[in-house]
């Protein structure tokens, strides 16, 4: 056990003493995946609602597909985002590779088919008399999509979370995208891979309860929204 | 009517493949492991051991080549290759997860057996290290006078230097390099923008020094094996502060140490020996690996 007690006080030492580089890895392992998120939100919520409310040819489809990509593997995804923006290949010119918008792009596949299956199916489960009453009241389109988002935001709040829960802890994309370098696209999970690789415990630890502890707030998040729900339901 | 008669067959069809799949996997469990209530006695005991050893002897393929011919001439024993930077190989030999290991960073190699972690450490073949770049060579390497005119030339930041910043072999070698120049690549005013490190092994370093079009400092054998896909070509080569030195070295008190000396013994024989010189050849028309053991 003398491996784990030297490496955590290390660890610990790292992250209250701020004075290595493991809080400037939490923040641009913060900023990439929160901005994946955002963008995943800003597409997935209204497809999402599409999805889980109006009936069209080809939805259901379009739903297996979203229900596939929840579980897409992500170094398939780092794979075909490195090839297609890899200098020889038809996106080179732009120069994205090992850069953070690259890793935002890969993580944003990811996140995507989660938020837009999880809003579905949280949209699908608002009442369809609710909706009809709102528009024999009288509401246009967008007040009566609004009020269904409403009703579904704990549904949407979970989306957001499964999204960037998935993303945060994600290392096989990012590592092949970002290329983990140092200040720029080094993330918890690629920098925790290195300094295993290097023998070097204590930091690897003290980023692995930085990413523990986020994951858990999210999870915790989810749980409230759940017992919330019940709550609603009941 | 259909559909009804259907399902049931189906349902069986599962429960067959699942009883084949764990079938399977039990046999495949007690070839690991003969002595597991398996009636028959097994042809062969066999012993398997861990050797740690370098991403970029990994990347080579020379362990292709290298194990199945050591695994013939010693069949009690399997071979099971663990490719880190030479920095974890050590740190997995001071945790005895190794049982012998093939490294290439000479002054740790010192340490590890000053601290008494290895039973003896012998040469087994060097390669040597090149500095790859753009063929535009826009910091000028090229006609450069000496190494350390090469590595000031780099330091004056006109285009992105990869370290692999990994305590690997390598990256020893490369910060000898800079402190033989009287180089802080850190230290360099703009080092944020040109100094880039990658903490990854060599095959994936040489792709993002491609993508940035910048330089590294790459083994031979590495950077021949995976030149097809890169646009980088060696701008510096054969200077004497560029060769890198293999040893190996068995780990006392490790589980399989048997294991690990007979692989030093075979390694260093004159029948590996023959091996490693000649390999790459045929593919790269020239020896990846110079053997040189006493």
């Amino acid at each position: 056990m003398g491996i784990f007690v030297d490496a955590f006080r290390g660890g610990l030492d790292m992250l209250v003493s701020g004075a290595t580089d493991v809080w400037s890895i939490v923040l641009v392992s913060v900023q990439v995946s929160g901005a994946a998120v955002l963008l995943a939100l800003v597409l997935g919520i209204p497809a999402g609602f599409v999805l889980g409310t109006k009936r069209f040819i080809g939805r259901r489809m379009m739903l297996v597909i979203a229900n596939t990509g929840m579980g897409l593997p992500p170094v398939v995804v780092g794979l075909v985002v490195a090839m297609l923006l890899s200098r020889r290949g038809p996106f080179g010119k732009l120069e994205l590779l090992y850069s953070q918008p690259a890793m935002v792009i890969a993580q944003l596949v990811i996140a995507l088919p989660i938020v837009a299956a999880v809003s579905a199916a949280a949209v699908s489960a608002v009442p369809r008399e609710l909706r009809l009453q709102a528009r024999s009241l009288g509401a246009s389109p967008w007040q009566e999509a609004f009020m269904t988002l409403k009703e579904a935001r704990m549904g949407l709040i979970a989306a957001i979370a499964a999204g960037f829960g998935s993303i945060i802890s994600e290392v096989g994309a990012v590592t092949m995208v970002g290329g983990n370098l140092a200040g720029k696209t080094r993330v918890m999970t690629t920098a925790i891979v290195q300094y295993t690789r290097m023998g070097d415990y204590g930091p690897a630890l003290a980023l692995a309860a930085v990413l523990m502890g986020m994951v858990l707030v999210v999870n915790i998040l989810l749980a409230r929204v759940q017992s919330s729900a019940e709550r609603f339901e009941a | 009517m259909k559909d009804r008669s259907v399902r049931p067959a189906l349902w069986r069809m599962g429960v067959i493949a699942l009883a084949v799949v764990l079938a399977f996997s039990l046999v495949g469990c007690s070839k690991s492991t003969p002595e597991a209530a398996n009636p028959e006695p097994a042809p062969v005991e066999k012993t398997k051991f861990v050797l740690a050893s370098t991403t970029s002897t990994q990347d080579s393929g020379l362990f292709d080549v290298l194990i199945p011919a050591f695994e013939k001439a010693n069949p009690e024993y399997t071979v099971e290759v663990i490719a880190v930077g030479s920095g974890e190989a050590m740190k997995m030999g001071e945790n005895k997860d190794a049982d012998v290991l093939l490294v290439h960073s000479p002054a740790a190699e010192k340490a590890f057996m000053e601290a008494g972690f290895g039973t003896e450490r012998r040469d087994v073949m060097y390669n040597d290290f090149v500095i790859v770049g753009p063929a535009s060579d826009p910091a000028g390497i090229k006609s450069a006078g000496d190494l350390n005119a090469v590595m000031a030339a780099l330091a004056k930041g006109k285009a992105p230097f990869m370290t692999r910043d990994d305590k690997s072999g390598t990256n020893a070698k490369e910060l000898k390099l800079w402190a033989g120049a009287s180089v802080s690549p850190t230290a360099t005013a703009n080092a944020a923008d040109w100094y880039l490190s990658t903490g990854q092994g060599m095959g994936e370093t040489l792709k993002i020094t491609n993508e940035k079009q910048g330089y590294t400092l790459s083994d031979r054998a590495t950077f021949l094996t995976s030149k097809g896909a890169l646009d980088l070509v060696i701008l510096r080569e054969g200077d004497k502060a560029l060769l890198n030195q293999y040893g190996v070295i068995p780990v006392k008190d490790a589980a399989h140490l048997d294991g690990g000396t007979a692989f030093m013994e075979w390694i260093t024989s004159a029948e590996a020996q023959k091996i490693i010189g000649e390999f790459g050849i045929e593919k790269f028309g020239q020896a990846l690996f110079t053997p040189n053991a006493q």
